[in-house]
């Protein structure tokens, strides 16, 4: 199985080389597809995601939208109601807020309110971290925000090749997909097949096994936690487990759970706030489903409760790290 | 007539619509910047009314003042002899007549249902705007797209939705056009090209530029129209959505319902405008006008002449239409009279109510007499009796139904590789 998977054409390419070749493949692949947004055309995309798209895709496919994220996106769910299935690039998802009437009430609840008539088959993907330097404004982490409205749906890729499966997926999905990306992980590397493959959303991937402590996160935080996690199994004998959850709503249980019952000790890692979070959500799950396995309260670490700081060495000390990962991990056994 | 579905073909348009425009779409501002238009006032027509004096909001107008251009004289008359209304037949107009008697007759039907608590929540009536509707969606023919906000029975009926799906989604029933999961603020009907029903006002706006959008990706030459009140003009979203139609090009009618009034705040105090609220689209090189409302000629007039740019120019259009309600801003509006005179209602219900205005035309070209107009009340009255009756039968969805229809993959079990769980109703 392993052996297939490698000889199968596998390079190392970018996250953002990544989500560009899904966009690109679905460009070609399905006439509806458009990519919608700021600067996402002839100015290569602000994050260099879309670059090249539209010089091989041209006007029709590719469009630079005016700053006016409320009108572009609710356009893009109007467009998708009578079947386009556009492509939305928020430049920061931090800019979601000026859009949030069209983002979270026009996208998530016309099918409901027409009694299943209506579809919404929009994407709308862009970063969504901190750690970036520039302040509270363009520093927000909404996924637990959107995945608390029924009716959307929220990825949050944290590798290159869950970055181009999911995408493929949100796209030819026919409900309102929201794919959190990341710009510190733009950058990096990872094996991807050349070959087509999709990656179902709701499906969480255990991307390092072990025994004694199970770790959950998304997005950024499963990096951390794999590198926690390698200290830990390294300098202190601990064998962890570490589950990402990919895809946050729908959400795979099933593969937490799993884990849960087999090393008695759960930590919830995540980069966005702690109240009202991802991880909340996920402990509750825990102490429900796997109460008489638990060796350990549930432990979680979110970035430190409060606006994100610009003063670069406070902000690397707000979000979570392996270091902090490793120190709450100790401290549950 | 009443219970069948509502919609005049004019086959003599299609002709007219086969302009050529470019295929080839090039939607992105890449495009380069469009024609420009004139920035003028788009209609050749005299105006039936005056529109306002310029008003730059340098006082408050109490409730007691009347808007100026009811002080006007006014042509009843207006339009009578445009072509739009020229080609009706005698049956065509009966119809026309038909459908705002329907509106009316059923709303009142809704508001006694109110009274005796079988409806709930919010009941935004159209009694008195009845003609905006009726002038307006009959001309949609092909591909045309439409989108109101949640004053939406009159348009629902003018699509052509039944009396009873109407009221039974009012009575929250499981045979609902929205199976008593949307209400009255949001009916919906994709088969007749029906798009809500939107209960936030202004937050439909920038989907009607999405149903125009899709038409012109798809090199469809048809339209979408966009309804909105006269408070919505004032929502972010509304202009972003005048700056993207103009700026792609998309064929769009926004049509400003003017009622006069946003709940109980007047026009006047809620905008600041130069003449009329149209006019604003001169900021965004967009075609405007702005008529009487009041008169159903009038409205088919000048929203043909926008349709007829979006279909053929791919060019959207802001226009206006001055009408008014009668009663409160929704059933329970308890001071609706208090934000404007009981004078002011009177006389407009006197002089300008759309019903009335075209029934003395029909009764003018011979087309109505008395008996017909007794005929076609009562038929509208029973139609929306028997809406009541089958609303009030129909059993409540069953619990089951409040989470289905929330996302498609659940919806369609094994069309779809999905895993994970997406409801949390522990
Ligand atoms: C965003 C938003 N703000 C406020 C409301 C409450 N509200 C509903 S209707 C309305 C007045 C709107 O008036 P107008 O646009 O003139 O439409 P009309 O009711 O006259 O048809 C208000 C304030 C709302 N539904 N949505
Ligand atoms: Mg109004």
């Amino acid at each position: 199985m392993a052996e297939t998977e490698t000889a199968t054409n596998m390079r190392e390419i970018a996250y953002r080389e990544a989500v560009r070749e899904a966009l690109a493949e679905e460009i070609e692949r399905d006439e509806n597809v458009v990519i919608m947004g700021e600067e996402v055309a002839q100015y290569n995309g602000a994050y260099k995601v879309t670059e090249g798209l539209w010089k091989k895709y041209g006007d029709k496919r590719v469009v630079d939208t005016p700053i006016s994220e409320a009108g572009f996106i609710g356009m893009g769910i109007g467009a998708s109601m009578l079947g386009i299935r556009p492509v939305m690039e928020l430049m920061f998802f931090s800019f979601a807020y000026v859009a949030w009437d069209q983002i979270v009430n026009n996208a998530a609840t016309i099918r409901y309110m027409s009694g299943g008539l209506i579809n919404i088959p929009i994407v709308i993907r862009g970063p969504a971290n901190a750690g970036t330097n520039v302040g509270s404004t363009h520093s927000h982490t909404p996924e637990n925000l959107f995945a608390n409205f029924p009716g959307l749906k929220v990825v949050c890729p944290a590798t290159p090749y869950d970055a181009k499966g999911l995408m493929k997926t949100a796209i030819r999905d026919n409900d309102p997909v929201y794919v959190l990306e990341n710009t510190l992980l733009y950058g990096l590397k990872g094996p991807v097949p050349e070959e087509e493959y999709t990656i179902p959303l709701g499906l969480a991937e255990v991307k390092r096994e072990g025994t004694d402590l199970t770790i959950v996160a998304h997005g950024r935080a499963v990096l951390s936690s794999l590198k926690a996690a390698e200290i830990l199994e390294a300098e202190h004998e601990l064998s962890v487990e570490v589950v990402d959850l990919r895809s946050i709503r729908p959400l795979d249980e099933e593969t937490i759970l799993n884990s849960v019952r087999k090393t008695n000790h759960a930590l919830y890692v995540e980069e966005t706030k702690p109240f009202c979070g991802v991880g909340a959500q996920i402990s509750h799950l825990i102490q429900s489903q796997a109460f008489d396995y638990l060796d350990a309260p549930v432990a979680r670490l979110s970035a430190i409760d409060a606006p994100a700081i610009y003063s670069d060495p406070l902000e690397k000390i707000q979000l979570p790290n392996p270091q902090r990962i490793i120190q709450v991990a100790l401290g549950m056994f | 007539m009443p219970g069948m579905p509502f919609r005049i073909q004019h086959p003599t348009l299609y002709k007219r619509i086969v302009v050529s425009h470019n295929s080839v779409l090039c939607l992105g501002p890449s495009a380069g910047v469009g024609p420009s238009i004139d920035r003028k006032r788009v209609s050749s027509f005299a105006p039936s009314i005056v529109s306002p004096k310029s008003k730059t909001k340098s006082k408050k107008s109490s409730a007691s003042e009347e808007p100026e251009d009811f002080q006007e004289d006014i042509d009843l008359k207006a339009f009578q002899d445009h072509r739009v209304n020229k080609r009706l037949t005698a049956e065509e107009k009966l119809d026309l007549y038909t459908l705002m008697v329907r509106i009316r007759r059923f709303e009142e039907r809704a508001v006694r249902g109110y009274q005796q608590g079988k409806i709930g929540g919010f009941l935004h009536d159209y009694i008195g705007q009845e003609s905006v509707a009726a002038g307006s969606i009959p001309l949609m023919e092909g591909e045309d797209q439409m989108i109101t906000a949640y004053r939406d029975h009159g348009q629902a009926l003018a699509v052509g939705m039944s009396m009873k799906e109407c009221m039974a989604e009012l009575y929250g029933r499981h045979t609902g056009c929205s199976k008593g999961k949307g209400g009255s603020m949001h009916f919906f009907a994709p088969d007749k090209h029906y798009w809500g029903g939107h209960g936030i006002v202004g937050g439909q706006t920038p989907l009607g530029a999405g149903l125009a959008y899709a038409l012109k990706y798809r090199g469809i030459k048809a339209c979408a129209l966009c309804f909105l009140g006269d408070g919505a003009v004032n929502q972010g979203a509304f202009h972003e959505s005048l700056n993207l139609a103009q700026l792609f090009e998309l064929p769009v009618v926004y049509i400003i319902e003017n009622n006069g009034y946003s709940m109980g705040t007047s026009q006047d105090r809620s905008s600041t405008y130069v003449d009329c609220l149209a006019k604003r689209a001169e900021g965004y090189n967009m075609a405007w006008d702005y008529g009487n409302g009041h008169l159903l000629y009038e409205v088919r007039a000048r929203v043909l002449e926008a349709m007829e740019r979006a279909r053929k120019k791919s060019l959207p259009t802001l226009l206006e239409l001055k009408t008014y309600r009668y009663r409160g801003h929704s059933i329970a509006d308890a001071n609706f009279e208090k934000y404007r005179t009981k004078e002011e209602i009177k006389r407009i219900r006197e002089t300008l109510d759309p019903i009335m205005v075209f029934q003395n035309l029909l009764i003018e070209e011979g087309l109505l007499d008395e008996d017909k107009v007794k005929e076609i009340d009562k038929a509208a009255r029973q139609e929306a009796l028997e809406a009541a009756e089958f609303a009030d039968q129909s059993p409540y969805p069953p619990e089951e139904e409040i989470v289905t229809d929330v996302y498609w993959t659940t919806d369609n079990p094994g069309k779809h590789d999905n895993q994970g769980r997406i409801f949390f109703n522990d």
